[in-house]
């Protein structure tokens, strides 16, 4: 059984991570980190099978994740930190000139934890199939993970890599969509609407699972339902509906905390909502 | 000069399809991909010997480009291949993120490069190809100029870690270089020595280049012929050794004047010895349909080309 008030404890410092990196340097991506924090958060201390402190780029024989909205780089980096990537200290370079934190993740400066360079939107998904069919050609049973932005599905890429998975019979995916209806411009609805998204992918051939991505609980239950789901032919997907800003009430129902960072005196305000769990780096 | 023979004309796609196949058989961790263009390509035997190594994407070239990135994690060696305008302009940005920026080991295939590609006409022919890959950092672009030479390439790139351009075309060329050569990356080859000019050429017009140095034999020129058959990295000391001896250049390609071979030669001569410079290459211009041989002449980058190029340079060479 998954301890659900230790995964609540580390998410809440992970938000606390966010806001301080973002305010720090005054740049960064608040909105969609904080909103995923709980998914990652359970992903990478409930379900992944991976090894933290030796990490090769190959990943054999470990489960492998793939941030394909490479803007959600603070929360990564948290989550990779706080799991014992690298030290949590280092997640004061982020974005910070001969930082291995860049502004979106890279694998040049070599931080442990990331297999491919995120950011241009609608690339991580084929990078992800291409993995799990590597995984296949080498009989290693684990399972690659992706997240993706609702956003990032207006890139065609998605598409063509969603046919493919199917078609191929890609059956070791499991893929999330950060179904939080925001993006930069505004609802997701007003920008390039999506339609039914869940018609649509499993239109596409994918087994489609939806989850409350700010339900701790929940995460953790359908992450488990989904794994139990591969090997079955069909690539999984999971929409998972999450709330921008989630923890930080000045943060929430609106996309403006997309891609800004807090003052002085807003920081104050977000830490104040968020227990020092772990101890600030 | 030295005298070259060939016993037939074969097109360098088939020298990597053969190449793909060679590799099928020595290393299994070389997978093959393909954006509807197997036979094209002539992957076809691989297909059929390893097919579960192969991986049809179906006319969505980004994607493949992505799954490619993605194979290498686990330590395959993808041979990606497209023609060469849908595996560099139409998914630069996915080469550009997840291959090179990467670091991927991904090999990047392309057939049909160039304006020889002939009657489908400019939106299939594409001279820029080059250019936009020698600027990725870190990308090795390679450029073979007949069916031995394109095969060994493909042979060679699998032992080399990191991502590679690797470019070839649809008509058939006469097939010169020796079927057991040992195919260097970055490694230019003096294929005739002479005096007077060095005419560093790449691709379909090293034959030409050829052609052009008997011509000029007969007019008393003593040409040097370089096959540049690697555009980066550029063999910059055999560039300058050559260079120094004769003091004037010609380059040719089957590419843009920006981006191509000339202006890698033109940089680094800048640099390092100015000296004059003529270049073979298409200036701005998209090409159009027509047969190879004719559109090679039309578009400025044949044979004759290349003699008046030399002719022009010497007269240069000589005011100075």
């Amino acid at each position: 059984m998954a301890d659900i008030q230790k995964l609540k404890k580390i998410a809440s410092q992970v938000r606390r991570d966010i806001v301080r990196m973002v305010h720090a340097q005054n740049s960064g991506h608040p909105g969609g980190s904080l909103g995923c924090t709980d998914f990652l958060t359970a992903l990478y201390f409930e379900i992944l099978e991976h090894e933290s402190k030796n990490f090769d780029m190959d990943g054999k024989n470990q489960d492998l994740f793939f941030l394909s909205n490479g803007h959600l780089s603070a929360l990564w980096y948290s989550v990779l930190a706080r799991s014992g990537y690298f030290e949590v200290k280092e997640l004061s370079s982020f974005r910070k000139l001969n930082s291995r934190l860049q502004g979106h993740p890279t694998t040049k400066e070599g931080l442990p934890g990331i297999r491919v360079a995120s950011g241009s939107l609608g690339q991580g998904l084929s990078v992800a199939c291409g993995a799990a069919l590597t995984k296949k050609m080498n009989a290693d049973p684990k399972i690659v993970y992706s997240l993706h932005g609702d956003g990032e599905l207006q890139e065609g890429q998605i598409w063509e890599a969603a046919m493919f998975a199917a078609h191929h019979k890609i059956d070791n995916i499991i893929s999330t969509v950060d179904y939080n209806g925001k993006q930069i411009d505004g609802p997701v609805d007003v920008v390039m609407s999506l339609g039914n998204l869940k018609s649509k992918w499993e239109s596409f051939g994918w087994l489609v699972l939806e989850m409350n991505g700010n339900d701790i609980e929940d995460v953790v239950k359908t992450l488990k339902h989904a794994k139990s789901l591969t090997g079955k032919q069909k690539p999984i997907v999971i929409l998972m509906k999450t709330e921008m800003g989630m923890g930080v009430d000045f943060m929430m129902g609106t996309h403006k905390w997309h891609g800004s960072a807090p003052n002085d005196e807003q920081l104050e305000k977000a830490l104040a909502q968020l227990e020092e769990t772990l101890g600030d780096y | 000069m030295k005298k070259f023979e060939y016993t037939e004309k074969k097109d360098t796609r088939s020298g990597f399809g053969a190449g793909l196949y060679e590799l099928g058989k020595q290393n299994k961790n070389v997978v093959a991909l393909c954006a509807d263009l197997i036979g094209s390509l002539k992957m076809d035997a691989f297909i059929k010997d390893f097919p579960d190594r192969f991986y049809q994407c179906g006319i969505a070239e980004a994607n493949m480009i992505g799954v490619a990135a993605g194979l290498t994690i686990g330590g395959k060696i993808p041979f990606a291949g497209t023609f060469a305008n849908f595996a560099t302009g139409r998914v630069y940005d996915q080469i550009r993120q997840s291959v090179a920026y990467s670091g991927k080991n991904v090999k990047i295939c392309a057939s049909h490069a160039g304006i020889t590609l002939g009657e489908d006409g400019a939106t299939h022919q594409i001279m820029e190809d080059i250019g936009l890959m020698k600027m990725l950092p870190g990308m090795v672009v390679i450029n073979p100029c007949d069916y031995n030479q394109t095969k060994a390439a493909t042979l060679a790139i699998a032992d080399y870690f990191g991502p590679v351009y690797l470019r070839f075309g649809r008509p058939v060329v006469p097939n010169f270089t020796p079927a057991d050569q040992k195919f260097e990356i970055g490694k230019a080859l003096l294929l005739s020595e002479g005096k007077d000019v060095t005419i560093f050429a790449t691709g379909h017009l090293v034959w030409k280049s050829i052609e052009a140095a008997e011509i000029l034999e007969q007019k008393g020129i003593s040409a040097e012929i370089i096959n540049i058959h690697t555009i980066k990295p550029l063999d910059a000391e055999a560039v300058l050794k050559s260079v120094s001896k004769t003091k004037a250049v010609v380059t040719a390609e089957e590419h843009m004047l920006n981006g191509g071979l000339g202006d890698s030669i033109a940089q680094l001569l800048g640099r390092k010895l100015p000296t004059p410079i003529e270049m073979v290459a298409v200036n701005d211009k998209f090409g159009e349909s027509g047969k190879p041989e004719d559109l090679l002449a039309k578009y400025g980058i044949d044979t004759n080309n290349i003699v008046d190029a030399v002719v022009h340079v010497l007269k240069r060479k000589t005011n100075q």
